[in-house]
C-alpha cells in the first residue's frame, strides 16, 4: 500500500495476504460498529477526505461516504463533470487544487486506467482507488474477499469462477488477484471476445464453457454485462450471451448448496443472471454491499487514521468508543 | 563569414573511414586536405567529422502548436542532435495542404538552426479523401508526401495517390516522389492507447494490436507492386512489419522504412507506471519486436532513423494517460540512443542517421556527404565516447516529453554546421 513513502491503495497488486488478512480482520471489527444503535467512532475526526469522481458512481460513492461518516471524517466533494477532462485541465492542476486547501485522503474514481496512480505522484494525501477504468477497483476486491470468508472461512482450495465481461472489468482485474492471493483457485469464464487478449503473468485458467465447471464451484462470480457490448458485436445478442454465459436458474440448481452467487451490482436481471436465482438465499449480493461500508471503514482507517503501524483488532477496539 | 578549419578530425561519410581536415568557405567545403588554416580552427582530434544528420519525421507544431514548440526551438533543438535537416509532418494547423502552406513553413523557417524541408498532406486536411494538389506542391518544393499521424485508410485513395506522384518527377528533376505512409488501420486501432497485449491485458488499457500496423504495410507493399510508385513506412514498431518490409525490397519493389529512437530502446512495460510520457502512436511494443527494429536497421531493411519528434506541452502530457495525446522527444537524443542501444559502428550510424534519410527525402545533392570539396558544408563533429545523462528539462524543446530522462547514454554532438554556419559549438546552439 506504499507508494513514494505516502500510503494508498491503487491496486489489489499492491497487497500480500498478510495485508489482505490485516483488513479482512479490521473490517470484522468495523462491521460490529455498523450495528451498534449509534454507529459511530472518532477514529478519523480532524480528518479531510475528498471525493473525485470522473466517473458516475452512486453506489461506491454513498458506501465511501456513510464509511467516511461513521469514522467521523470530514468530507468534500470536488464536483466533476465530464466535461472538465473534455476541456483539457490537466489532472495534476485538479488535484493540486483540492490539496491546497488540505486533505488527507483523496478518493478517485475515473474513467482512465492509472489515474489513481497519477494522482498518487502528485499529492502527499493518500490516495484511494474507487475504480480506474478496466484497470482496478480494490475495495471491491476487498469486500468480496470480506464476504466470502464470512461465509466460507478460509479460501484456501476454493473455487471461483468469474464470469462474463472479464476483458472491460476492472472488478473482475482486482478479484482475479485478490482471490489468488488468498489461495483460491480462479476460473475466468466467458466467450474470447470478453476475455482479455492477452492473460499471460495471470493466476487463473480460463474456460469458454461455464457449464464445465459450475457443479465444482464454491463460488460463481457474475460481471455485469454492459448492454453497449452487444451493439459493439462482441456478442451477437443478450439473449444468446444470457444462455451461453448467465446464470440461468438450470445453471443455479447445478450449484452446490453452500456455494456463492455474488455480482458487484448494478445487475441485469435476466442478462447475467436469471430474475429469480438473484433472490435465491445462497446469492449473497446484498450482503456484499453492506459489506463494502466495513471494508471501506478499514481502508480509510488504516490509510488515514493509525499512522503508519499496523493496527491489532485490541488496539482497534480501544479507539472505537462510541462518538 | 570567415573561413573554418575542422583539422585532426576522423572523417566518416559512406566513402572510406579518414583522416583529413576540411575547410570551409562561403557555406561549401572547399578542400579536404592535410594541415589546412582558417579563421577559425576547430581542433577536432578525437572527433568523428560526418554529414549532417536529416531527420524524415517531425512535428515543429508551428503554424498553430507553438506552445509546445515553434520551428525556432525545435530546429535549434536538431542542431544539437547534429541534424542539418529535417522533414517536417503537414499535421499542424492548418495543414499542410496547399502551396501557400508549404510559403508559410518557408517563412517561418527564416531563423531556423537548419533546413526546415516542408512535407505535404497526401488528401485535403489530412481526411483520407480529395487528394491535394500534388503536382503544385512539388513544384513548391515537398519531394515527400504523408497524411502523418492517421494512415491512408482507402485503398483505393492510396493507389490514386501513388499513380498520380509516380507521374510527378519530371518537376522534381528525375526525383521518383515518395508518398510516406503512418501504417496504421484504424478499424483495429482505434481508441487503443498502447500496444495490444500482455501489459495492456494487466493494466485494463485499450489496445492497439500489431496487426493493425502489420494489414497496413502488406497492404502498401501491395500497392506499390500494383503502381510502380514509392512509399516509405514511417516508424515501422513489429517484428511481422520489418519482415514485410524485407520481403519486398528482396522482391525488388520501391520500398524504404524508418525506425525511431524510442521503438530501438524501449517496450510496452514502461506503460506500467501510467506515465503518459510513453504513451506514443505507434505504441511501444514488445521486448521481441524492438529486437527485430533493431535487426531490421542493422541488416538494411530499414533505411533510416528518424526520431517523429513530438513536442507536447506539461499540461497536455499530465492528462491521464487514456486521454493524453501521442508523442515525445527525439531530435536532441536520437544519436545517443542510437549509438547506445544499437549494436553498429560509426559508419553504420552514419548511413542510418544521414546518408540514407537525404537520399529518401531528395535533398542528397546538400545532405548525407560525401564530404569533398565543393559540396555544402552541412556537417556533424561528434564524440562517441562522451557519456551524459538526458534531462528533459535541460534539452532545447519548448516541451520536456522524453521518455528518456534520467537515462545514461553514450555519445554527443559537440559542433554542427549548416551551410557553413556554425550553429552548434562545445555542444551549445550559437543562436
Amino acid at each position: 500500500m506504499r507508494r513514494n513513502g505516502a500510503r494508498h491503495l491503487l491496486s489489489m497488486a499492491d497487497l500480500d495476504r498478510d495485508d489482505i488478512e490485516q483488513i479482512l480482520n479490521l473490517t470484522g471489527s468495523f462491521a460490529e460498529v455498523g450495528e451498534r444503535s449509534i454507529p459511530k467512532v472518532p477514529a478519523l475526526r480532524g480528518k479531510t477526505i475528498a471525493w473525485l469522481f470522473y466517473e458516475d458512481s452512486t453506489r461506491t460513492r454513498l458506501s465511501f461516504e456513510t464509511a467516511a461518516k461513521r469514522l467521523s471524517a470530514d468530507t468534500m466533494n470536488f464536483s466533476v463533470s465530464s466535461s472538465s477532462v473534455n476541456k483539457g485541465e490537466s489532472l495534476r492542476d485538479t488535484i493540486e487544487t483540492i490539496a491546497a486547501m488540505g486533505i488527507d485522503g483523496v478518493v478517485v474514481r475515473h474513467r482512465a486506467a492509472g489515474a489513481p496512480q497519477q494522482v498518487a505522484d502528485w499529492t502527499d494525501a493518500a490516495v484511494i482507488n474507487a475504480g480506474d477504468g478496466w484497470h482496478q477497483h480494490p475495495t471491491q476486491g476487498l469486500l468480496d474477499l470480506y464476504t466470502a470468508t464470512s461465509h466460507l472461512g478460509d479460501l484456501d482450495g476454493k473455487h471461483i469462477a468469474i464470469v462474463g465481461d472479464i476483458k472491460h472489468s476492472r472488478v473482475a482485474r482486482s478479484n482475479a488477484i485478490g482471490f489468488a492471493t488468498m489461495g483460491a483457485r480462479v476460473t475466468l469464464a466467458g466467450p474470447p471476445t470478453l476475455l482479455p487478449p492477452s492473460l499471460d503473468g495471470w493466476p487463473v485458467e480460463v474456460t469458454h464453457d461455464l457449464d464445465a465447471v459450475i457443479d465444482e464451484l464454491d463460488i460463481c462470480y457474475l460481471l455485469r454485462m454492459q448492454l453497449e457490448r452487444q451493439k459493439q458485436a462482441v456478442v451477437p445478442t443478450l439473449r444468446e450471451y444470457h444462455h451461453e454465459c448467465g446464470l440461468t436458474s438450470a445453471r443455479a440448481d447445478r450449484l452446490g448448496a453452500e456455494a456463492l452467487i455474488m455480482h458487484p451490482g448494478p445487475m441485469n436481471r435476466g442478462v447475467e443472471i436469471a430474475g429469480e436465482v438473484a433472490d435465491r438465499p445462497n446469492a449473497v449480493i446484498t450482503e456484499q454491499v453492506a459489506n463494502g461500508v466495513s471494508v471501506r471503514m478499514a481502508v480509510l482507517f488504516l490509510l488515514l487514521g493509525a499512522g503508519l503501524q499496523p493496527v491489532d483488532e485490541s488496539a482497534v477496539g480501544g479507539g472505537l468508543a462510541v462518538a | 563569414m570567415g573561413s573554418i578549419a575542422i583539422t585532426n578530425g576522423t572523417l566518416v561519410d559512406g566513402g572510406g573511414t579518414r583522416r583529413a581536415d576540411l575547410l570551409i568557405q562561403n557555406g561549401i567545403i572547399a578542400e579536404v586536405g592535410e594541415r589546412l588554416e582558417g579563421d577559425t580552427v576547430i581542433d577536432a582530434d578525437g572527433l568523428v567529422v560526418t554529414p549532417g544528420f536529416v531527420d524524415l519525421q517531425v512535428h515543429f507544431r508551428e503554424p498553430g502548436g507553438e506552445e509546445a514548440e515553434t520551428i525556432q526551438t525545435g530546429s535549434r533543438g536538431a542542431a544539437l542532435g547534429g541534424f542539418t535537416a529535417v522533414v517536417v509532418m503537414p499535421n499542424t494547423t492548418p495543414t499542410i495542404d496547399s502551396a501557400a502552406a508549404v510559403r508559410q513553413i518557408h517563412d517561418l523557417s527564416i531563423d531556423a538552426l537548419c533546413e526546415v524541408m516542408p512535407s505535404a498532406a497526401i488528401t485535403v486536411d489530412r481526411d483520407g479523401e480529395a487528394l491535394t494538389p500534388m503536382a503544385e506542391l512539388v513544384r513548391s518544393g515537398v519531394r515527400m508526401f504523408t497524411d502523418d499521424g492517421v494512415g491512408v485508410q482507402d485503398a483505393r485513395v492510396m493507389r490514386t495517390a501513388l499513380e498520380y506522384a509516380s507521374g510527378l518527377s519530371h518537376l522534381a528533376d528525375g526525383f521518383e516522389i515518395v508518398l510516406a505512409q503512418h501504417c496504421e488501420v484504424n478499424a483495429l486501432a482505434a481508441g487503443g492507447a498502447m500496444h495490444e497485449g500482455d501489459w495492456s491485458s494487466r493494466l485494463g488499457m485499450p489496445g492497439q494490436p500489431a496487426e493493425a500496423e502489420e494489414l497496413m504495410i502488406a497492404r502498401d507493399i501491395a500497392l506499390a507492386r500494383l503502381t510502380g510508385g514509392r512509399v516509405h513506412f514511417q516508424h515501422v514498431s513489429t517484428a511481422r512489419g520489418v519482415d514485410l518490409i524485407r520481403a519486398a525490397k528482396t522482391e525488388g519493389l520501391k520500398v524504404t522504412g524508418e525506425a525511431t529512437p524510442h521503438h530501438l530502446s524501449l517496450d510496452h512495460s514502461a506503460v506500467a507506471s501510467f506515465d503518459s510520457v510513453f504513451k506514443v502512436n505507434p505504441p511501444l511494443r514488445t521486448p521481441a519486436d524492438v529486437a527485430a527494429i533493431k535487426a531490421g536497421l542493422l541488416d538494411g531493411t530499414l533505411d533510416a532513423i528518424a526520431t517523429d519528434h513530438a513536442p507536447h506541452t506539461r499540461q497536455d502530457k499530465e492528462r491521464p494517460f487514456l486521454d493524453a495525446p501521442p508523442g515525445m522527444l527525439g531530435v536532441e537524443t536520437a544519436f545517443a540512443i542510437a549509438n547506445t542501444e544499437l549494436d553498429a559502428d560509426i559508419e553504420k550510424l552514419v548511413e542510418l542517421l544521414s546518408i540514407n534519410p537525404a537520399r529518401i527525402a531528395g535533398i542528397d545533392d546538400r545532405h548525407g556527404g560525401p564530404i569533398e570539396a565543393g559540396r555544402p558544408a552541412n556537417l556533424a563533429l561528434l564524440d562517441l565516447d562522451e557519456e551524459w545523462t538526458i534531462t528533459g528539462a535541460a534539452l532545447a524543446s519548448r516541451s520536456s516529453n522524453t521518455p528518456f530522462e534520467g537515462r545514461s547514454v553514450r555519445g554527443k554532438i559537440r559542433h554542427t554546421i549548416w551551410n557553413g554556419d556554425l550553429v552548434v559549438t562545445s555542444g551549445e546552439a550559437t543562436r
